[in-house]
């Protein structure tokens, strides 16, 4: 405990290794969180869910801290409904049931640009009659535009941008630019101030309510942006966390402590047991190992845990374990194990007080950048299209970002975003682990 | 007295006689028997990767499915065949499929096919591919991997090879230099290298292929092919400078960093330490008291390194579109090209396994305390 102690206080004396675990609790942190707030299911129903959960997303945009660094302030998309009491609502019911709600939806636009689209979503609970509505817009300087009327289904959606009828009132504007373009300026810009949408809808029987909601696909979108899809964008980078850090984790402990432990027995016990490794060892050097992971995504299952039970599989007898057993060899030959051996040292005294220390400080830089190392192994297998088919990764943003052309379109966040995380993760853990090796490695604090 | 003295001399020389004969009896028979391993390893290795390769059996569904979409479709566009009976129609259709099939080998067994296909590939009779051509428009397993081979080489060939050598050079002056400013700067940047290849590849085409536009996306030459020799080698060169320099972002940080603290270890053995203090000079001391125990350690590596060239770089290639093994061995997977990637993986297998016999009479020939058991 005391050991662990001073190891501690020893690592925190490097500036690198205390910036790498700040990271890696930063990491940490955000992985329990997300597990928490975003349950599994939910991430999945976010993620694959369809149109119906990211209606209110526009469609490749990046995310609205974008505005912090340009001149140009682009519209950052938004949602408002009245079921959620963001609309100022009025109701008036006469005497035959028949009621007149009027939904006020207030907002400020204060943006350099035109927003993607604007939309109206409706659910009407009604009998036998339908409910009739009207659409008005209030603009900053006292203008009303009366864009529309029509009667509500029970699901009804009202696209702006679709509605040709309003467009030819526009004078072949395009409609959402008509809404919000300043009438005294030559080229068509925004007006910005407090935009009112008034709803007026009209329902003619006893129970019938109508809920709206008004949604702005902006040029921008939450923190993260969102994809081809309208996904949010944070949702995978959320979510890729947890994977990557239990991916890198288990992989790296999994290898290289297994492989540690077999290469020590092998060569301290020699014989059959050494040559059955080496025997393991050469076959699975023979097996090319990104090859066989490509082949076993693309022939059986794209799952993540298959991918990692096949990672660890394919690398306890990895290369690593010839290093290990070129060191051990020439380390069973040292004086001090034949002492230890003449004094009558036990098979595993021998093997885990002398043997294996000895590459302790080998080990520790290598587990260590084992774990970014595992963490990219699942985003190459992403990028080449063979990531997990339900949980969203890092890796399977930059492949979507990449098949989708984001370079070449100029959407450099959608690919930067995840790339950069990855980065930092790499980072963190190898700052770490660099530092961990000066301190754990008594044979190079001094020198 | 001196025919005396003579007599445990000549002795002497007889046992050592002895043990030269039985060392060398011990190390033809060592020899024999790691050939025989290795051979046997090759075989179970292809063996798996003939099963991965085939899922088992499965990839002959596919490939059947396959056939029976491919014949109907170009049946039914054969006014002829449409004006047959709907019987004769079907027994058409069967013909036709059983001849594809039995073209491609899928009327036998699966098991006696592929214990056939694992002779042939022993032999390095490697076979056609199913989907894959050369460019040269040869079907021949052979002609595809000869095709690819050169750019492989010539790119990840010769760059790691480069880099190898700079990195152990480099790796051996900072261990004398521990602690200085460029030691700092390699320590600092060893995290950078945590990163694959092809995941420096997509920052480099952004940076200089997207928004510099000063060098080539992909590929390995310029469209139209430059007709003369020195405008050819240009354009090639121009294109190897981004994966170029992907494999060095990607090798040469890590590297320089393990391989300085591998010998740093090494230089404060205590033998070290007696040289410096005999007042060898530090080059001596490096040569003979560092290198020397390090060097089966360092020809692991090369040999390994130079192996792992084979299997490439997939993504990498991929993410430069540059006409490599790498490249053909996932359009292979893709295509479930079993004989493309089956050649690949005998050739890889066959390289390891001289390799590795080869290591263990390095390992004897340069580190004397290596020895071979009884």
């Amino acid at each position: 405990m005391n050991t662990i102690k001073k190891n501690f206080a020893e690592l925190l004396r490097y500036p690198s290794a205390a910036f790498g675990m700040v990271i890696v609790v930063i990491l940490l942190g955000i992985s329990v969180y997300t597990m928490f707030a975003i349950p599994y299911d939910e991430a999945v129903r976010l993620w694959r869910g369809g149109e119906s959960v990211w209606y209110q997303n526009p469609r490749q945009a990046p995310p609205a801290w974008f505005n912090v660094f340009s001149a140009k302030k682009l519209p950052v998309s938004f949602a408002m409904s009245s079921a959620s009491n963001q609309s100022a609502r009025t109701v008036t019911t006469d005497a035959q049931g028949s009621s007149e709600i009027v939904d006020t939806y207030t907002f400020d636009f204060q943006y350099d640009e035109f927003p993607q689209e604007l939309a109206l979503y409706f659910t009407a609970k009604f009998g036998a009659k339908q409910p009739f509505t009207a659409i008005t817009w209030l603009t900053p300087d006292g203008r009303t535009i009366n864009v529309t009327t029509m009667s509500l289904r029970a699901d009804q959606a009202y696209r702006f941008a679709q509605d040709e009828k309003f467009k030819r009132l526009m004078k072949g504007k395009e409609p959402v630019e008509a809404l919000f373009s300043d009438p005294n300026a030559a080229e068509p810009t925004p007006l910005k101030g407090t935009y009112q949408l008034v709803i007026t809808t009209s329902t003619f029987e006893k129970d019938s309510t109508v809920d709206t909601e008004l949604v702005l696909h902006g040029q921008l979108y939450g923190w993260a942006g969102t994809d081809h899809l309208r996904r949010d964008l944070g949702i995978a980078l959320l979510w890729g966390t947890p994977i990557a850090l239990a991916f890198g984790l288990l992989a790296a402990l999994g290898t290289t402590l297994t492989s540690m432990i077999i290469s020590a027995f092998g060569v301290w016990f020699g014989g059959w047991v050494d040559e059955a490794i080496q025997r393991v060892t050469e076959l699975n050097l023979v097996l090319p190992f990104l090859p066989i992971l490509i082949m076993i995504g693309t022939f059986y299952s794209r799952s993540i845990w298959l991918m990692l039970g096949a990672t660890i599989l394919l690398n306890i007898f990895g290369g690593a374990i010839k290093t290990y057993r070129a060191v051990f060899m020439q380390v069973k030959e040292s004086p001090y194990i034949e002492a230890a051996r003449s004094y009558g040292a036990s098979d595993a005294r021998i093997i885990f007080q002398y043997l294996t220390p000895r590459i302790i400080p080998m080990l520790v830089p290598q587990l260590v950048t084992l774990i970014p190392t595992y963490v990219f192994i699942e985003a190459s297998l992403a990028v080449l299209g063979l990531g997990d088919p339900i949980l969203p990764t890092w890796g399977k943003v930059i492949n979507d970002a990449q098949a989708n052309g984001a370079p070449y379109q100029g959407l450099y966040y959608w690919v930067l975003e995840p790339a950069v995380l990855l980065m930092i993760t790499g980072l963190a853990f190898a700052l770490l682990g660099f530092a961990l090796d000066r301190v754990f490695n008594p044979r190079l604090r001094g020198v | 007295m001196a025919a005396v003295a003579q007599a445990p001399d000549m002795n002497a020389n007889v046992q050592v006689k002895k043990k030269n004969s039985s060392a060398v009896w011990r190390i033809v028979r060592y020899a024999l028997i790691r050939l025989l391993t290795l051979f046997i390893t090759v075989v179970a290795g292809v063996f798996l990767t003939v099963m991965i390769a085939n899922m088992g059996g499965y990839v002959d569904r596919i490939r059947m499915g396959d056939i029976q979409e491919s014949v109907a479709m170009g049946l039914r566009g054969n006014p002829a065949y449409n004006a047959l009976s709907a019987e004769e129609r079907q027994k058409r259709l069967d013909a036709e499929i059983a001849i594809q099939a039995e073209a491609q080998g899928l009327n036998r067994p699966f098991m006696v096919r592929t214990f056939e296909f694992m002779q042939n590939a022993m032999t390095l009779n490697l076979g056609r591919a199913l989907k894959m051509t050369s460019d040269s428009g040869s079907r021949q397993v052979q002609a595809i991997i000869l095709e690819r081979l050169p750019p492989t080489l010539l790119l990840f060939g010769s760059s790691n090879l480069l880099l190898f050598f700079a990195e152990l050079f480099v790796a051996l002056y900072l261990s004398r230099r521990y602690g200085s400013w460029l030691d700092k700067v390699f320590v600092t940047l060893a995290p950078v290298s945590t990163a694959p290849a092809w995941f420096f590849g997509i920052f480099l085409i952004l940076i200089f292929a997207a928004s510099l536009r000063i060098l080539p996306f992909d590929g390995m030459v310029d469209a139209p092919v430059p007709n003369n020799l020195w405008d050819y080698s240009l354009s090639l060169l121009r294109h190897m400078v981004l994966p170029v320099m992907a494999v060095a972002l990607n090798s040469i940080f890590l590297n320089i960093y393990s391989w300085r603290t591998f010998f740093l270890i090494y230089s404060s053995e205590d033998y070290v330490e007696m040289a410096k203090a005999k007042g060898l000079t530090s080059q001596d001391v490096e040569r003979n008291y560092v290198l020397r125990p390090t060097l089966p350690t360092i020809i692991t590596s090369l040999a390994l390194m130079l192996i792992g060239i084979w299997t490439g770089y997939p993504i990498l290639e991929t993410v430069f579109n540059w006409p490599g093994l790498g490249r053909a061995f996932y359009q292979a997977i893709q295509f479930f090209d079993t004989p493309v990637i089956v050649g690949q993986t005998v050739i890889f297998a066959y390289l390891l396994a001289i390799t590795v016999f080869l290591l263990d009479f390095v390992y004897a020939l340069v580190d004397p305390r290596v020895r071979v058991s009884q």
